[in-house]
């Protein structure tokens, strides 16, 4: 990585690197190279694995005792799993609950990787571009082709503005067509985006605190403010990218 | 010299990114201004729209987000 001109002045520390880009350097693990595909083992790929693992077993044992009074376990699951439900119900009606399953790992998977990222010394994984981007991608791609499945080529009638004058019909259809496509990129960038920013907002604070010495306890009320922002924002992104998910496959299974 | 410049390239570059969260920050107090005046007016209906509000003002803050973005791509990515 090219030294750039802050990291020259700090990075003379033994051992600590204050770069706030550092955490999210991707560390190969235990390479597995297969000559076409680099199947590696990052800690990239340990920390999604960790997410998804601790998601499922919070679940298993959450519902392993079933009871009909809920243990507080089983009340946070079937919090989780209803509060899920209505998003899905409210924004698509009783025919988008057949893809309740994809939204609630979508945001069970989003909402482990986000917290996960809290843990200190540990990896954000939603917070690097290729995570965030092939999620929305998955996300554009299902719902295109659900969109296509109920309607046949009549779903490009989703472009076509009904209720303007006739003669600004082709312009608008051309500004939906692009608003429609740049819609994964907005979805991937805001999650991505968001994550990363705040950990590099943590880290640079970390660096003050490090410059300060006695003065540091300033940076470190800061810092204690904006990791509580960092819960917040962690748990909201992933509302929202569920929810935005939500509202996009309304928009293919119900043409507005 | 020549390395310096551009340092000092993007350093210029990522302060006057910073000038996009501005607008952010207005938008998110528009959006929560808006929202908490209509749920003063009518609280009942408040509840069923708090969705609303949150993807409002995700809309709103991930502008401001890819404005920081683009300061620390400056920085340090470049």
């Amino acid at each position: 990585m090219r030294e750039t001109a802050l990291a020259a002045e700090k990075s003379t520390d033994g051992g600590f690197n204050i770069d706030p880009m550092y955490q999210f350097e991707i560390k190969n693990w235990i390479p597995i190279d297969l000559g076409f595909v680099d199947l590696s083992f990052t800690n990239s790929a340990f920390f999604a694995f960790l997410a998804v693992g601790l998601v499922c077993l919070f679940l298993w044992t959450a519902m392993s005792g079933s009871s009909l009074v809920p243990s507080r376990m089983q009340s946070m699951a079937e919090g989780l799993y209803e509060f899920v439900r209505n998003m899905v119900r409210d924004s698509c009606g009783e025919a988008g609950l057949k893809y309740f399953p994809y939204i609630f790992t979508l945001f069970l998977f989003i909402l482990g990787c986000n917290l996960l990222g809290m843990v200190p010394y540990s990896f954000t994984v939603t917070s690097h571009f290729a995570v965030t981007v092939f999620l929305a991608l998955s996300v554009f791609i299902t719902v295109t082709v659900i969109g296509f499945m109920r309607h046949g080529v009549g779903f490009l009638g989703l472009f076509w503005p009904m209720d303007a004058p006739g003669f600004m019909r082709p312009i608008l259809a051309v500004i939906e067509v692009i608003s429609y496509f740049v819609r994964p990129v907005s979805h991937s960038i805001r999650l991505g985006a968001n994550m990363m920013a705040g950990h590099a907002v943590l880290k640079v604070f970390g660096g003050f605190v490090a410059a300060l010495g006695v003065f540091g306890v300033i940076p470190i009320a800061a810092i204690v403010g904006v990791t509580a922002l960092e819960f917040l924002v962690a748990v909201i992104q992933a509302y929202v990218f569920a929810i935005l998910t939500c509202v996009y496959l309304h928009d293919a299974l119900h043409m507005h | 010299m020549e390395g310096d410049i551009g340092n000092m390239g993007q350093y210029i570059g990522a302060g006057l990114a910073c000038i996009g969260m501005g607008g952010a920050g207005i938008g998110v107090g528009h959006v929560a201004g808006n929202f908490l005046s209509g749920a003063l007016r009518n609280p009942a209906a408040a509840q069923e729209q708090t969705a609303t509000l949150f993807i409002g003002i995700a809309f709103a803050e991930a502008l401001g987000i890819f404005s920081f973005l683009v300061a620390l791509l400056l920085l340090f990515a470049v």
